[in-house]
């Protein structure tokens, strides 16, 4: 299932240092500083549109690490965001605990959810899988809709959330929209820097055997199963922690945040950046976030119909999936890594 | 009991419609060993184009002729442009493939069409048939859908089975090379088959759009049901796939019966884990065998 060639693990060259968890920390600190930077440059719209941003790549670098590491497709990881954000909203409810308590409770929950689809994923192959996985982004969140849990679920409406304001100690009138892309911005750098680590770990190289041939994995010593339903649980971990996120963000938990197309567009993010790239889940979260307010844009300004504009991320979504698997298959990654390889060498 | 009677009547009408699309999926599936998740929208877009027909005060049978064309039509234009480029590459680039002309076609459906579902209308009565005094949940036109069905299975075998262009399409699936050294065109084959199985995706989704009705995106649970049908029935065998759509039909309507309708999509998910953790290819499938 080679889509993406993964350069062998990086030798220290240059002015790298040589422990990779200190260079994922000094990446994590400079990521840190350039949400900060960003964050305080921007309107309080664009400060939400960061913080939607963030918790899409969390989601869609959980789903790279999945389809792109070991090699198991999910159209599903939208019901993981559900359930992400549900657990979140019921939490923050009926607890009096902190926000980041609540998340972390919800990642864990929805990883263990991720356990049990993994467990009867890790048996089927391509085509089952999606399939699978795609009954699940169907089926799940029609559980808010039963009417056994109306009252625990709240049904279509959903269940809202309170938002908690941010700290009084930033001064009376910072903006609340800012302090979410702040939340969100550091649980982002908080989850690349975990993936990063688990993928140039040892369980990393074995998921990317399995990906590139299931029967050498296993003849080689990788337990497949176990590695395959671990990769299903981290994912649905991102995907609980984008999901809480989306629901403290949006105040809202409801069905209908969670439909096929947000799955779709999280499968976008993370072809678009370049299956198996962390880096291209980022790019990828940023573009399938923002397409749909430049649609808008772009629609009004020519005059066209709401029908018309409100249909065209999912045409562009529909292309860049089959432009970049047949002509691009490393993605936007695979595009900055060439660009910069061919500007080291002309500079040398 | 009488609950339970018109629940199975109920079941067996619908799930001759997700024995139809089960149909489809496996028709491509052992042509090309793809699973065509863009199913559910071509028959979306050839069931709007009917309805067109409809609305413009067309008839229903002109409308039926017009989506099962334009079905084989696209069915065929989809093969050459968009798959002939990820046959026999890995399966993740033809699921991505066929999702992305799912969600594309679902746009450009959008976009035309707009978002508002419509209604269609049933070929016959849809009031249930009497018998001895008391009136069941079957009607005429859940009779004709059962009958359709039912027929295009027995025409599509008999064209496999006794027809010369059946064997060619069957030997293109079998054995590429060897047919292609017969004198088989077996890219032709496969643009045949493609063909066919949207033309009886394009029927299925006419049959189904009264209960429906007809939006961008009505069909993704009917592409679901489809797709069940056919991973329970094994992928690869076309009885199979008729067994699967009648029994996922059954149990759909007895959960949307007894345990109310909003669940019926977890209940395909429950039948679907379920069936593959006990077989995990499928009821009539044969577990395929890995070469090291």
């Amino acid at each position: 299932m080679t889509l993406t060639e993964t350069p062998p693990a990086r030798r220290t060259r240059g002015p790298w240092p040589a422990s990779t968890l200190v260079r994922h920390l000094l990446w994590s600190a400079v990521g840190l500083v350039v949400l900060y930077l960003v964050s305080i440059s921007l309107n309080q719209f664009q400060d939400l549109q960061l913080a939607q941003i963030c918790y899409t790549a969390i989601a869609a670098a959980g789903l790279t690490v999945l389809s792109g590491l070991s090699g198991q497709i999910s159209l599903g990881n939208g019901a993981f965001m559900a359930v992400g954000a549900y657990s979140t909203a019921l939490f923050l409810a009926h607890q009096q605990w902190p926000l980041a308590v609540v998340l972390v409770l919800s990642a864990a929950i929805t990883a263990v959810v991720g356990l049990v689809v993994g467990a009867a994923a890790a048996r089927l192959r391509g085509p089952y899988l999606a399939g699978a996985t795609l009954a699940l982004a169907l089926g799940l969140p029609t559980l808010a809709n039963y009417h056994g849990l109306r009252d625990q679920l709240g049904g279509a409406n959903g269940l809202t959330v309170a938002p908690n304001p941010p700290p009084l100690a930033l001064g009376i009138d910072f903006p609340l929209e800012r302090w979410q892309a702040w939340i969100c911005g550091l649980c982002l750098v908080i989850t690349l820097f975990l993936l990063s680590n688990l993928v140039s770990s040892r369980i990393g190289r074995d998921m990317r055997l399995l990906r590139e041939d299931e029967d050498s994995a296993a003849l080689s010593g990788v337990r497949v199963a176990r590695t395959q339903v671990l990769a299903f649980s981290v994912s649905a971990a991102c995907a609980g922690l984008g999901g809480g996120l989306l629901a403290w963000v949006n105040s809202l938990a409801a069905p209908g945040a969670f439909p096929l197309t947000l799955s779709l567009s999280l499968l976008t993010a993370a072809v678009l950046g370049g299956l198996g790239s962390l880096a291209g889940a980022v790019y990828g979260a940023v573009i399938v976030t923002l397409l749909p307010a430049w649609s808008t844009d772009l629609a009004q300004s020519a005059h066209l119909s709401q029908s018309i504009y409100a249909n065209i991320p999912l045409v562009v979504y529909g292309i860049v999936l089959f432009v970049v698997i047949v002509a691009f298959p490393g993605g936007l990654q695979a595009g900055f890594v060439r660009l910069w390889r061919a500007l080291r060498n002309t500079t040398r | 009991m009488v609950q339970f009677t018109d629940l199975t009547l109920a079941g067996l009408a619908a799930g001759a419609v997700y024995a139809a699309i089960g149909l489809a999926l496996v028709l491509i599936w052992r042509a090309t060993r793809i699973v065509n998740f863009a199913q559910g929208g071509m028959l979306m877009i050839t069931t709007f184009l009917a309805y067109t027909v409809v609305s413009d005060g067309g008839s229903y049978w002109l409308a039926l002729a017009v989506a099962v064309v334009s079905g084989l039509v696209l069915g065929a234009v989809v093969e050459r442009l968009v798959i002939r480029p990820v046959e026999n590459k890995p399966p993740l680039n033809a699921v991505i493939v066929t999702f992305g002309l799912l969600v594309l076609l679902q746009g450009v459906a959008g976009m035309v069409f707009g978002g508002t579902p419509k209604s269609y209308p049933p070929a016959f009565g849809i009031r249930g048939f009497v018998v001895a005094g008391r009136r069941l949940l079957f009607t005429p036109n859940d009779l004709w859908v059962v009958l359709v069905v039912l027929a295009v299975m027995v025409g599509l075998a008999a064209v496999f089975r006794w027809t010369p262009l059946g064997l060619k399409m069957r030997s293109a699936a079998f054995a590429p090379e060897v047919a292609r050294l017969l004198g088989v065109r077996v890219g032709r084959m496969f643009t045949v088959g493609w063909a066919l199985a949207a033309a009886v995706g394009a029927l299925a989704g006419v049959l189904i759009a009264p209960d429906t009705f007809v939006s961008p995106n009505a069909f993704d649970a009917t592409l679901v049901f489809g797709f069940t049908a056919a991973v329970v029935g094994g992928l690869d065998s076309p009885p199979g796939a008729v067994v699967g759509g009648l029994s996922l039909g059954l149990v759909l309507s007895y959960v949307s019966g007894y345990l109310g309708s909003d669940v019926v999509g977890l209940g395909a998910l429950v039948v679907l884990v379920i069936v593959l953790m006990v077989r995990p290819n499928g009821l009539f499938g044969r577990a395929a065998g890995r070469r090291v």
